[in-house]
């Protein structure tokens, strides 16, 4: 098994068998795959941000016009039912409006989203100006509640964007990760490999050459060995008998001449 | 009883009522969901009462005029927590100014440098 007395580092590689090809192979693909839909997800929060960033541009525009609008009309009603401010500061007060936060999911990014909510509850400052000027008042107050509707629409883009500003990041940094360093050591490795399979098939290919030649050569060599020992006995005038190197030559001759020899 | 978080305003006296007279405003015995801010008002006191709003669980948004988050620019650069979410908003004296909006200068560079 593949151990090593140190922890194991990026350079290290991995045995080059043919289970670690295909083992690397199926990294590859999950790799590839996931990176596709990574760039796919970026793609659609890029569209989304734009969108968010396009709304964000319009409404915080209107909303400028319509404050100054608001503050306006306070001034007038300060002229028509004098000093209310402070009525309007002290006494008991219980919000009226209040925010919910949901959460919305956009792309698969989860974003915040705030809801306008009335609580029924009623106040002194809605009773103001019965003298004089109360008109004046409720134009006012129906300006502010116009201009906090947008306001809250407006904290909803707000936190939406830069909730989608981060994920981008995110994301972008996970698809450049892919890109530049996995999918290319993956491949890196995937070709070291290959090199080592082809190397080892070669060198067994040459080992496998080099057996064949010498065993060519033993064959050849006992061939020879075998022309020797006929020529030898035919000189010396004995027949001569086909028989292998490993064999008793003086055997055989002690049998010729024996009684068990049956012709 | 609602579950809605509160809108809390920092800002001078004409806006405090404005959105009083809106509906925002909140006094208990514990706590009130706004300040007024005064031209002597001094900064700490901005500030300590941006610190208390937002380590409550209870808001949701916080409004506060411009020209008095310059004076406390230093803490709401450092703020990025989603909510209470920050709002900042022009005031009868002061009006809208987009090149000190951190959100619109984003917006702009992403609509106007057409990144990709």
């Amino acid at each position: 098994l593949f151990s090593s007395p140190l922890p194991l580092t990026m350079s290290d590689k991995p045995p080059p068998t043919r289970m670690n090809q295909q083992v690397f192979k199926g990294k590859k693909k999950a790799a590839v795959g996931g990176f596709k839909l990574l760039k796919k997800k970026a793609d659609a929060l890029k569209a989304k941000f734009r969108d968010y960033a396009k709304a964000i541009a319009a409404t915080k525009g209107t909303m400028a016009d319509d404050t100054a609008t608001a503050f306006f009309s306070l001034t007038q009603a300060e002229y028509a039912a004098g000093d209310f401010k402070k009525a309007v500061l002290e006494g008991n007060m219980v919000a009226k409006v209040r925010v919910t936060s949901a959460v919305d999911n956009v792309a698969g990014v989860k974003l915040p989203v705030f809801n306008m909510q009335d609580t029924g509850a009623v106040n002194e400052n809605q009773s103001l100006g019965l003298v004089g000027g109360g008109k004046k008042i409720a134009a006012s107050r129906t300006k502010f509640e116009t201009v906090l509707k947008n306001l809250i629409k407006l904290a909803s883009l707000q936190t939406s964007f830069v909730t989608l500003d981060e994920a981008m990041k995110v994301t972008n940094r996970r698809v450049n990760a892919l890109e530049n360093v996995t999918i290319p050591r993956i491949e890196g490795i995937l070709d070291y490999i290959s090199r080592e399979l082809d190397e080892l098939e070669r060198e067994d290919f040459t080992r496998l050459k080099k057996v064949q030649a010498s065993k060519e050569e033993r064959l050849k060599e006992e061939q020879r060995l075998k022309e020797e020992e006929t020529r030898e006995a035919m000189e010396k005038g004995i027949k001569p008998k086909v028989m292998s190197v490993n064999e008793d030559i003086m055997s055989k001759f002690e049998s010729l001449d024996g009684d068990e020899v049956l012709f | 009883m609602s579950d809605g978080k509160l809108v809390a305003i920092i800002g001078d006296s004409d806006t405090v009522t404005g959105f009083l007279l809106a509906g925002c405003g909140h006094r208990t015995a514990e706590n009130t969901n706004f300040l007024v801010v005064e031209p002597d008002t001094p900064a700490t006191k901005v500030e300590e009462c941006f610190t208390s709003l937002t380590s409550r669980t209870d808001i949701g948004i916080i409004l506060i005029n411009q020209h008095v988050a310059n004076t406390i620019r230093h803490v709401l650069s450092r703020y990025n927590e989603v909510v209470p979410t920050v709002l900042e908003i022009p005031s009868k004296d002061h009006p809208y100014d987009p090149e000190k909006d951190y959100i619109m200068q984003r917006v702009n560079m992403y609509l106007g440098g057409g990144q990709d």
